[in-house]
């Protein structure tokens, strides 16, 4: 065990391969996020990023490699052992992936119904608190359908906050919103990463949002990283594919 | 070839996966009363008026045939036969299978493709409990007493059409008709839609969850239920009416 494991890192992912069929998706990918930081993971379409996050919640299974959450090797874990720690992770969706059949209010409960024992009047409260937390309290009673794509990112993230997790995955937080609700959800991940300081990884095309909410970012291509550090870093890059991406990026 | 074996292989996979996840706790009962609603009271006026239409169709078509043979005294009896023992569960099965499977797959898949069913993984519960072991135990719930409501309404018009012909009184329609009905001649013939439930829920459930490919996908899948809980539905029906014969005879 490294010294990083032993003063306790949230993630740590080593040597990480993943293949369909003959695509190599991930091709040895290391990587580790400290508690209170959030990395952004950059990088073109079908690279992986979006795999990376699913095999760090134990939606996919690596070839090899190894994925250590709160110091747990997560690969290989029966299903009631890998429910504990997803317990500890919470997970924005692309595109939230709200259940189509319950209110707002019944999507944020969903979690804590299972969970936490909670009496149902502590529950009601403790979403009202999710809720108003992420500016979604007056839409409480609506259908995911009657609500747009910036509200159901919102309903997604109280729904992911339930359990006061202590890793944050955000898959394309902004993607397919305006500027203006991609900036406001920004700022809300900004605020609740000083509210309570969690290990957060992002997946995104958002350049920008990248920039303000993250701390380090990791630009991946071929199924590796290809460059890793502040902005500062990247910009200073001398690779090729580096200056290219983000001279394309603004 | 290589593709139906596999289609065989990964419905037992999932049947293990749902097999051990249903007898764990804690009991999706919310979930459990949401789908006997959705599959069973949403399913009734469809197998009402199913059950009823056979009902009709039945005795405008034997009332012919037994006067030719000159045994129109016997039309309540063949009815009642009829639709107890064979109409009455198969046109059951076919019609919620229709209506139950395709809404099953497509929901599920739909659910799939949007990442639905990962946030249900994700929020560390088990979806083959919440949402397939829920639906298939509706399925296999409802469908013995939607056939006993199919049962009745086709028996009802039945005798409707016959006295519109020629007026008798339900009792007597009913006595000349249950003479010689025993419990082997109605229970087994009606629990054995329990297995159609179970296809249903199974198949609904299977096709759904293993979506691939956005809205076409869904489509494809809503599609492929219906069809193959059909087919699965007949070829059953088959196997158990011979098994009936052996255990109840």
């Amino acid at each position: 065990m490294g010294e990083s494991e032993r003063i306790g890192r949230p993630i740590v992912i080593k040597a990480l391969h993943k293949s369909f069929g003959d695509q190599t998706v991930l091709n040895g990918i290391d990587l580790a996020v400290e508690r209170g930081e959030t990395l952004a993971i950059l990088g073109r379409s079908g690279t992986g990023k979006s795999v990376l996050l699913k095999l760090i919640i134990g939606l996919q299974e690596p070839d090899s490699g190894s994925i250590r959450v709160h110091g747990q090797e997560i690969t290989g874990l029966a299903l009631n052992e890998l429910n504990e720690v997803r317990k500890k992770v919470g997970f924005l969706f692309q595109y939230a992936a709200l259940y189509d059949s319950l209110t707002v209010e019944e999507n944020v409960a969903f979690p804590l119904k299972r969970h936490a024992a909670l009496s149902a009047g502590e529950q009601k409260e403790r979403v009202r608190e999710l809720l108003s937390s992420v500016g979604m309290e007056q839409h409480w009673e609506k259908m995911p359908s009657k609500i747009s794509g910036g509200m159901q990112k919102r309903v997604g993230l109280a729904r992911a906050l339930a359990l006061e997790p202590d890793i944050l995955l955000f898959d394309e937080p902004t993607a397919g919103l305006d500027p203006i609700t991609a900036r406001e959800i920004g700022e809300l991940i900004l605020g609740l990463q000083e509210q309570r300081k969690r290990a957060c990884i992002m997946v995104t095309h958002d350049m920008l949002n990248a920039k303000t909410v993250s701390d380090r970012l990791a630009l991946m291509g071929g199924g590796d990283i290809l460059a890793e550090g502040t902005f500062k870093d990247l910009q200073e890059s001398h690779n090729e594919f580096v200056a290219q991406f983000l001279s394309n990026a603004f | 070839m290589v593709t139906f074996f596999e289609w065989f292989g990964d419905l037992g996979i999932f049947c293990g996966r749902l097999a051990r996840s249903a007898f764990v706790p804690p009991c999706e009962a919310r979930e459990l009363v949401r789908q006997l609603d959705e599959i069973g009271t949403k399913s009734l006026p469809l197998v009402a008026l199913a059950g009823a239409a056979t009902g009709a169709v039945l005795t405008l078509e034997l009332r012919d045939s037994l006067t030719v043979f000159g045994a129109k005294s016997l039309l309540p009896a063949v009815i009642i036969f009829s639709i107890v023992k064979e109409s009455g569960p198969i046109i059951t099965g076919l019609v919620v299978s229709g209506r139950v499977a395709a809404g099953i797959g497509a929901e599920l898949g739909s659910m799939k493709v949007t990442e639905q069913i990962d946030a249900i993984e994700v929020s560390a519960v088990n979806p083959y409990k919440f949402l397939a072991a829920t639906r298939v135990l509706a399925c296999v719930l409802m469908l013995p007493l939607l056939t006993l409501a199919a049962d009745f309404c086709g028996i009802l018009v039945g005798w409707v059409t016959d006295t519109l012909v020629q007026p008798i009184s339900l009792r007597l329609f009913l006595e000349n008709g249950l003479k010689n009905v025993n419990f082997n001649d109605f229970l087994p013939p009606t629990f054995k839609t329990a297995v159609f439930g179970l296809i249903i829920g199974l198949v609904g459930c299977f096709q759904g969850m293993r979506t691939q490919g956005g809205t076409e996908g869904v489509g494809r899948s809503a599609t492929n239920s219906v069809v193959l809980c059909s087919l699965f539905i007949i070829l059953a029906d088959v196997l158990l009416v011979r098994l009936i014969q052996v255990f109840f005879p």
